[in-house]
């Protein structure tokens, strides 16, 4: 990544940032959800690249979200950065975990194994009657390095923290993707036997993969707990999952930004199609998947880079 | 589909970039139009944000019978149609424009969908809210954008118990009263209970019935015992493995809250095996698929309706004309969903009128309208409703039970031995949470 582009990227950003003020409030809430929803597309991008689809994200997902939630709650931690810190490390401590039986496994059985897993933490919360069960606990109001911005100021300061949040992954994970480690994704999913060969190893690859997409999952649960100030189960149903993988469809996995882009397009669609069509608002978002899947097979971002022409493109394979 | 030529292939990616920047320009030129496009009358409308379940699981038993009793007050309140103490147009003379949201999909498009009711909407109000989980995770958000919410049909108590709120109310009694009213009316049919079982659904709703359900068994019936407690996942829809504990508990008496789809194959297939000859089943939600199961009910299960709502509402002109402008419109009966919109809309009438009152009868400001709420007494379609408890936000009314009976000639579902009891006897005090009372033995209830 050059210079320029992180440049470019930080006076996009800062601009938004400068804009909030003469935003609509109702839009900038809208934005910071949409970026929660980006930053574990963002990670999804990671595994997809490899082949890797999980239909269990939620996992990570809901991690974050109930470490802001029971940090707050238990141990009185109001800081919007400690917070988003302690739910970025265990989800990746649960990812790193979980990771020994989960990097072994591809494709469908990859996909299921996730899913099975977040669904046993679904079961927990639902059980759990001290966490509120499916009613789930409110999140108190964070703070921001001592200050305590309330009304607007609040939705201003947890839309600087998601920008910046944003940034971050950009930057993090665009690195990652041009590194060796990020560029053997695309051998991983061709021909794992190949990069054995080359000495590294397949599974401790995926391994690492894994806990970096659930510590970006992490970071989006903690931001949508901190602006829903609320956490439910159903952040750790399969719905959940599921969304976050018609998010990626729609960004597809070319670029970092798509992810972003994607999750937004995503959520105004939503919002737009709840208010036009009340009792039938689903019929829009599945049409959008459709048109996607017909018209941009490779997703969003596939509209935002130059390509170069490949075989493919010139049918010839 | 890589099979075509370059420019066919840039065609379909322009257009659908197009396609795509087009949405989210449409939107913010589309909602201004819409709001535009009623015409001025000489008072402001009101605008009030309805949410329910439109669709999903939830939307049949609940959501639309809710809806349809928002639609025909409305209808009703603006013509001015609605007998006294209701008789004046809309709302101290604004007529309501209502604007209807579904309830189904996550916790975080609620909240999203709520602020945009009051941010980008505008709307005055708001009434809805099925799921308590959703009814947790907006208060926070109504207190801080000061957005006046009339929560009309989530049960839990937590809402008030947990931190005083000043612009959310409900009209609706808590879910506490259901289970006291059921322990009282079991007692009073079988006063020398020895063991009763419980099968509820595994969340918040079934563990919160069947917890306070007990508690209240104990205060009242401290020799009873429970006998099988069970807890099967929501929506389980098969329940033979239950069926099969309990007809070897066989306890003179089965809790359940069940609804919807759960409480439909719960009656049919425990029907089916004999549970109800050796048990009386106790349907704390049942009022719900009374009239869809009919005879299918075994005579004498005991069915609850979350206050003294439908057929156990008494006789006066005002549940009457409801019932009936009800069933002229939707070819069935109201439902306690129905009821319970019904009361919540009339209650923030109540409100906003005695806040116009007080201003000589100009249109009151909303914390006008919130300090007149807080406290209020108005009359429901079936009950006195008394904002009593929560810091004067949460209503109490009294509750009815009673006895299944098909009619064989009329072929009618029917409810008898109907036990009305007061506020006082199945509702908390203003001073304690519903489970410190219930665990103290209910001190002070008043049940005559």
């Amino acid at each position: 990544m050059t210079g320029l582009r992180i440049f470019l990227g930080a006076a996009i950003l800062g601009g938004l940032g400068a804009a909030a003020p003469f935003t609509p409030l109702w839009l900038i809430s809208l934005v910071t959800l949409a970026m929660s929803t980006g930053l574990v597309v963002c990670g999804l991008i990671i595994l997809w690249r490899g082949g890797l689809v999980p239909f269990g994200q939620a996992l990570f997902f809901a991690t974050g979200a109930y470490t802001v939630a029971l940090a707050g709650r238990w141990f009185g931690v109001t800081d919007a950065f400690l917070l988003t810190a302690l739910a970025v490390i265990m989800a990746a401590l649960v990812a790193f975990v979980v990771g020994f039986l989960l990097a072994q496994y591809r494709e469908i059985f990859f996909a299921m194994l996730s899913l099975a897993l977040s669904m046993i933490l679904y079961g927990v919360l639902v059980k759990s009657e001290t966490l509120g069960s499916t009613d789930g606990i409110n999140v108190a109001q964070a703070s921001f390095l001592g200050m305590k911005p309330r009304g607007p100021g609040y939705t201003f300061a947890l839309f600087w923290l998601a920008l910046g949040m944003v940034f971050s992954a950009w930057l993090g994970v665009s690195a990652y993707l041009g590194s060796v480690a990020g560029q053997l994704a695309g051998a991983i999913r061709d021909n794992e036997i190949r990069v054995e060969y080359l000495g590294i190893s397949v599974t401790r690859l995926v391994h690492l993969k894994l806990t970096i997409s659930a510590a970006l999952a992490g970071a989006g649960g903690a931001l949508a707990a901190l602006s829903i100030s609320h956490v439910d189960p159903q952040m750790a149903y399969w719905t959940t999952s599921g969304g976050f993988v018609f998010v990626t469809i729609l960004a597809g996995a070319a670029s970092v930004p798509a992810a972003f882009l994607g999750a937004l397009l995503f959520e105004i669609v939503r919002t737009i199609a709840v208010a036009l069509l009340p009792g039938g608002w689903q019929l829009i978002l599945g049409s959008v998947l459709l048109l996607t899947i017909l018209f941009v097979p490779e997703g969003l971002g596939s509209l935002m880079i130059r390509k170069r022409p490949t075989i493919s493109d010139k049918g010839v394979a | 589909m890589h099979r075509m030529n370059e420019s066919a292939w840039l065609v379909r990616k322009l257009s659908a970039a197009v396609l795509f920047a087009a949405l989210p320009i449409a939107m913010p030129i589309a909602m201004p139009i819409a709001a535009v496009a009623q015409t001025a009358p000489a008072v402001p409308p009101v605008k009030l944000g309805l949410v329910t379940f439109l669709t999903g699981p939830a939307a049949g038993p609940f959501g639309i019978p809710g809806r349809n009793s928002a639609e025909i007050m409305i209808e009703m309140l603006n013509a001015g149609k609605v007998p006294a103490p209701y008789a004046t147009a809309g709302l101290a003379g604004a007529p309501i424009v209502p604007k209807f949201v579904d309830e189904a999909g996550s916790t975080a498009n609620q909240v999203t969908e709520f602020r945009n009711l009051v941010q980008r909407d505008g709307v005055n109000a708001i009434v809805g809210y099925v799921s308590s989980g959703n009814c947790l995770a907006v208060a926070p958000v109504a207190e801080e954008l000061k957005a006046l919410t009339v929560f009309f049909d989530c049960g839990t108590p937590r809402i008030f118990e947990e931190k005083p709120l000043k612009y959310v109310f409900r009209a609706t009694p808590h879910a506490t009263m259901d289970n006291v009213g059921a322990a009282r009316y079991v007692l009073k049919k079988f006063p020398e209970l020895a063991s009763f079982s419980g099968i509820n659904q595994n969340y918040a709703w079934g563990q919160d019935s069947w917890r306070d359900f007990v508690a209240a068994m104990k205060a009242l019936a401290p020799k009873a015992t429970v006998d099988k407690e069970l807890l099967p996942k929501l929506f389980a829809g098969e329940f033979g493995a239950e069926i099969s504990a309990l007809l070897t508990a066989n306890s003179k008496v089965v809790h359940s809250s069940f609804w919807n789809g759960d409480l439909e194959s719960f009656i049919v297939q425990n029907g089916a095996r004999g549970l109800p000859a050796r048990s009386t089943m106790v349907y704390t939600a049942g009022e719900t698929a009374m009239f869809r199961l009919g005879a299918k009910i075994p005579d004498g299960t005991i069915i609850g309706a979350r206050g003294p709502h439908g057929v156990m509402a008494p006789d006066t002109p005002l549940n009457k004309w409801f019932r009936q402008v009800y069933e002229d419109r939707f070819a069935t009966a109201p439902t306690y969903p129905a009821y319970h919109m019904a009361q919540s809309i009339l209650g923030l009438k109540s409100a906003w009128e005695k806040a116009a009152a007080a201003k000589g009868g100009q249109q009151p400001a909303i914390d006008d309208v919130v300090k007149a709420f807080e406290g209020i007494e108005f009359e429901g379609p079936s009950a006195k409703i008394r904002m009593a408890i929560g810091n004067g936000h949460q209503g109490i009314a009294d509750i009815a039970y009673g006895s299944f009976r098909f009619n064989k000639a009329e072929g009618k579902a029917e409810i008898v031995d109907i036990v009305r009891y007061p506020a006082e006897c199945v509702n908390p005090p203003a001073n304690m949470t519903s489970t410190a009372w219930l665990e103290a033995g209910m001190p002070g209830a008043k049940c005559n």
